[in-house]
């Protein structure tokens, strides 16, 4: 081969090369997006049983229910305005408690109870998960109490 | 009068960083042979300085001294004295001086064993990194000084976040800035060699052991990171594509990248360009990765608003620093020399491969990490990508990698034929089928994806070993002077070859703890048992004890395999009365070829059933020595006397050598 033709099959192969990977990240991209409503936001958009996306708010004071055997928990999420039922069969993260803002992750069911597959509560009780503190205001809810910087790591 | 030491010590820093620039980067243009010799002294009195700042804050924290705000904010009188040292990394501004007072450290290495590179190179280095420094120490004393005092101080700290305070996580920070900022060496050579026009064999072998060093660093404490989540999250897993972990994969991949194409440099004086963006771009996604954890902008575009100052400086340092490189790299770029031609088919080729997948797979994983916060900011849309994401993306990407790595190295430079390699590797090809086979076989969870990872973990694992039986003339030449020749194989050999090694065994222990693994959520009684994996797991109920600043509910859980007592699992619930709140300590018992995993949840009510998570992860510890094995692979490579620099052939002139191959 000439340096010119090998240096074609170098550019050609790369850009096929380029092209394929783009095809391949964008369309994963696609598919695994997961949107993110507040109660609010569901009672007026239809999502399909089979379309995965999160939810978030403040767990309704006096809501969460517990199965006898203590695995299956039933509680209400909140923006002040609307509220949403959700239920979870599993541990239950550290900082998950009553009144305090939380994100979660999963189905909503043709009954409209909102099948989580897990449940987010990270950081400390004064951090407020950033979609929560959204879903709030937009619900106009929202004091301006600014949340202390929390520091994840 | 400590504190404020340490903070005028910062400021004389600032200084002694602006001056060490400027000598470094004007001295090497303008050919000032006391400007260049100066810079040296420069950056030894930085580093100075920079240390008294940290050890001032040290002191400050050790002390628990709570009329600086730092400390109030992030320690607590009864913290074990661990804590309070690794407090001090352990929020914003401490773990930016660390990352300020790394810097210098290199800056101080430089000097200390760069004494054989050309004068004017190290000086433009020095004057690169003087301009890094000057930007972070000016960040650090404008936007977040760790020495600011309370008045009037409060009588004790609000503590230090429970789930920082832990050994695997204490030291992970530490380790993790020693990578990214040792990849600044990288960046700071690439903009030397830009500036001077000199890019070569010499400049690749100059640069290489920074790079290795920075590299087997990141290795360890991205490797710490994950084993910290792994315990002590209680999820079961390692690694959650969450993306303050992506924020170090990404300079993991490019460095790695980075690490081979150097090689090609050094030997051939190809890939020059390309190698020069990739250490621009690594020291880039590591600055990228830095800010995206430590300005909260990842957990939300918000956090930017909190404090502007800081958002806007973040940025301006960003685009300066990288914007500066990537344009001195489209000035400049061009006048480094025409490769020498090449073969696709390779030693040259097979890196360039590597190349090409670790990059697509770094950009895609920076897409998938970096897409939320861009759509937020055009749209209303509040959107998280996941594991299935990167899952779906990396793998197909890395996996091939995998396969090639076991080849690559059986490639000559200029020109290969792959089909004689094959020949000699038709051994390791079988014994992979076998193994794959054999698991398949072994295994009830028939996943396909587990064939094919075990498969490719053998067929590296084997091809490996036929490189090694080559190298040695094994079974050609009596065993003695086979064991003779092992002697004489070079330290950078055996680095490539642990490392390589090192992924083989990663690559099986994340394909048995994500495919193989069992799990069991329950609500037990004391007295009940739970069958998980072969085991019977009876929970013995839980007690009530306390640590040194915590309270605890631990569990107790005894493993039998048939009638014998197999193992007892203590898994507790922590309470931090200071910080109140809880954290999770899993009990682990690992037989090094499969963990069993026990976490405790909470008692539904007094008297009730406990909530409990169990897990079975096959080959989960191999995660942790296969990270292990690829960061020694670094540190032997860099044992390599020629690596270092110090053969026959050591660079010890001051002419720029232009090296042939």
């Amino acid at each position: 081969m000439t340096r010119k033709r090998r240096r074609l099959v170098f550019v050609l192969s790369g850009l096929t090369a380029l092209g394929l990977a783009a095809l391949l990240i964008l369309s994963a991209l696609e598919e695994n997006l997961v949107f993110f409503y507040s109660p609010s936001d569901l009672q007026t958009k239809t999502i399909g049983a089979e379309e995965r996306i999160r939810i978030g708010g403040l767990v309704e004071e006096g809501s969460l229910t517990r199965s006898s055997d203590g695995l299956e928990v039933n509680f209400r999420v909140t923006d002040l305005r609307t509220s949403l039922a959700v239920r979870y069969r599993g541990l239950l993260p550290d900082l998950f408690r009553e009144g305090q803002g939380i994100v979660a992750e999963g189905h909503l069911q043709a009954d409209g109870v909102f099948l989580a597959s897990e449940v987010l509560a990270k950081h400390d009780e004064t951090y407020m998960p950033p979609e929560v503190a959204r879903a709030l205001k937009k619900s106009g809810h929202w004091q301006e109490d600014p949340p202390e910087e929390s520091e994840a790591e | 009068m400590i504190p404020e030491l340490g903070h005028y010590a910062l400021v004389l820093a600032l200084f002694a960083a602006g001056v060490q620039a400027i000598l470094g980067l004007l001295g090497a243009i303008r050919k000032d042979a006391y400007w260049i010799l100066a810079s040296g002294p420069a950056a030894s009195t930085q580093f100075l300085f920079v240390a008294i700042a940290f050890l001032a804050l040290t002191h400050a924290f050790v002390t628990s001294d709570f009329s600086v705000y730092t400390v109030a904010k992030y320690s607590h009188s009864a913290k074990p004295l661990l804590y309070k040292i690794t407090g001090v990394w352990g929020n914003h501004e401490g773990s930016m001086l660390l990352w300020a007072f790394i810097l210098a450290i290199y800056g101080q290495l430089l000097v200390s064993l760069g004494k054989k590179l050309p004068h004017k190179l190290r000086a433009s280095v020095l004057g690169v990194q003087g301009c890094l420094s000057t930007g972070f120490l000016a960040f650090i004393l404008f936007t977040s000084n760790p020495f600011l005092r309370l008045d009037p101080a409060p009588m004790n700290g609000q503590g230090l976040n429970p789930l920082l305070q832990d050994p695997g996580l204490a030291f992970h920070p530490p380790f993790l800035y020693l990578g990214y900022v040792g990849f600044s060496v990288a960046f700071a050579f690439a903009i030397a060699g830009l500036i001077e026009g000199d890019i070569g064999a010499a400049w690749a072998r100059r640069l290489r052991p920074w790079v290795l060093a920075a590299w087997s660093f990141l290795t360890l404490g991205i490797g710490l990171g994950s084993w910290w989540a792994y315990y002590e999250l209680g999820w079961g897993g390692f690694w959650f594509w969450d993306p303050v972990e992506n924020a170090s994969l990404l300079p993991w991949l490019a460095g790695t990248a980075l690490l081979h194409s150097i090689g090609v440099v050094e030997k051939r004086e190809a890939l020059k360009s390309w190698t020069v963006l990739l250490a621009i771009l690594a020291f880039s996604l590591s600055l990228i990765g830095t800010f995206l954890v430590r300005s909260g902008v990842l957990v939300s575009v918000h956090s930017f608003a909190t404090d502007p100052a800081r958002g806007v400086f973040i940025l301006g340092l960003l685009a300066v620093a990288i914007g500066g490189a990537l344009a001195l790299y489209a000035a400049r770029a061009q006048t480094l020399k025409a490769a020498p031609a090449f073969n696709p088919v390779s030693r040259e080729g097979g890196l360039l491969l590597n190349n090409v997948l670790l990059v697509t797979a770094s950009a895609s994983v920076f897409l998938g990490t970096l897409y939320p916060l861009l759509l937020e900011s055009v749209s209303e849309d509040k959107v998280s990508v996941g594991p299935p994401f990167f899952n779906a993306t990396a793998l197909p990407l890395l996996l091939p990698l995998v396969f090639a790595m076991a080849i690559g190295p059986f490639l000559p430079w200029k020109k290969a034929d792959l089909f004689p390699v094959f020949q000699r590797l038709w051994l390791a090809g079988l014994a992979s089928l076998a193994v794959a086979a054999g698991a398949f076989a072994f295994h009830t969870g028939k996943s396909p994806l587990a064939l094919l990872g075990i498969g490719l973990a053998a067929w590296l694992l084997a091809g490996n070993g036929v490189l090694l039986a080559e190298r040695l003339k094994l079974f050609r030449t009596p065993l003695g002077a086979s064991l003779g020749r092992l002697r004489t194989l070079p330290g950078s050999f055996f680095g490539m070859l642990v490392a390589h090694s090192g992924i083989a065994v990663l690559v099986a222990g994340i394909t048995g703890a994500t495919l193989w693994q069992s799990e069991e959520i329950r609500a037990l009684n004391p007295g009940d048992s739970v069958a998980l994996a072969g085991y019977d797991i009876r929970f013995a109920g839980a007690t009530r004890v306390a640590g040194p600043n915590y309270l605890a509910d631990r569990g107790d859980f005894r493993v039998h395999r048939g009638d014998r007592l197999f193992a007892t699992l203590t898994p507790e619930r922590r309470y931090y009365p200071v910080e109140k709140r809880w954290t999770t300590e899993a009990a682990i018992h690992t037989t090094w070829m499969a963990d069993l995993y026990a976490v405790l949840g909470e008692q539904a009510e007094a008297g009730g059933p406990w909530a409990v998570r169990l897990y079975h992860n096959p080959l989960a510890p191999w995660i942790w020595i296969g990270t292990l094995l690829i960061a020694l692979g670094g540190g032997l490579s860099l044992t390599d006397r020629r690596v270092r620099g110090k053969g026959p052939k050591g660079p010890t002139d001051q002419k720029p050598q232009i090296g042939k191959a």
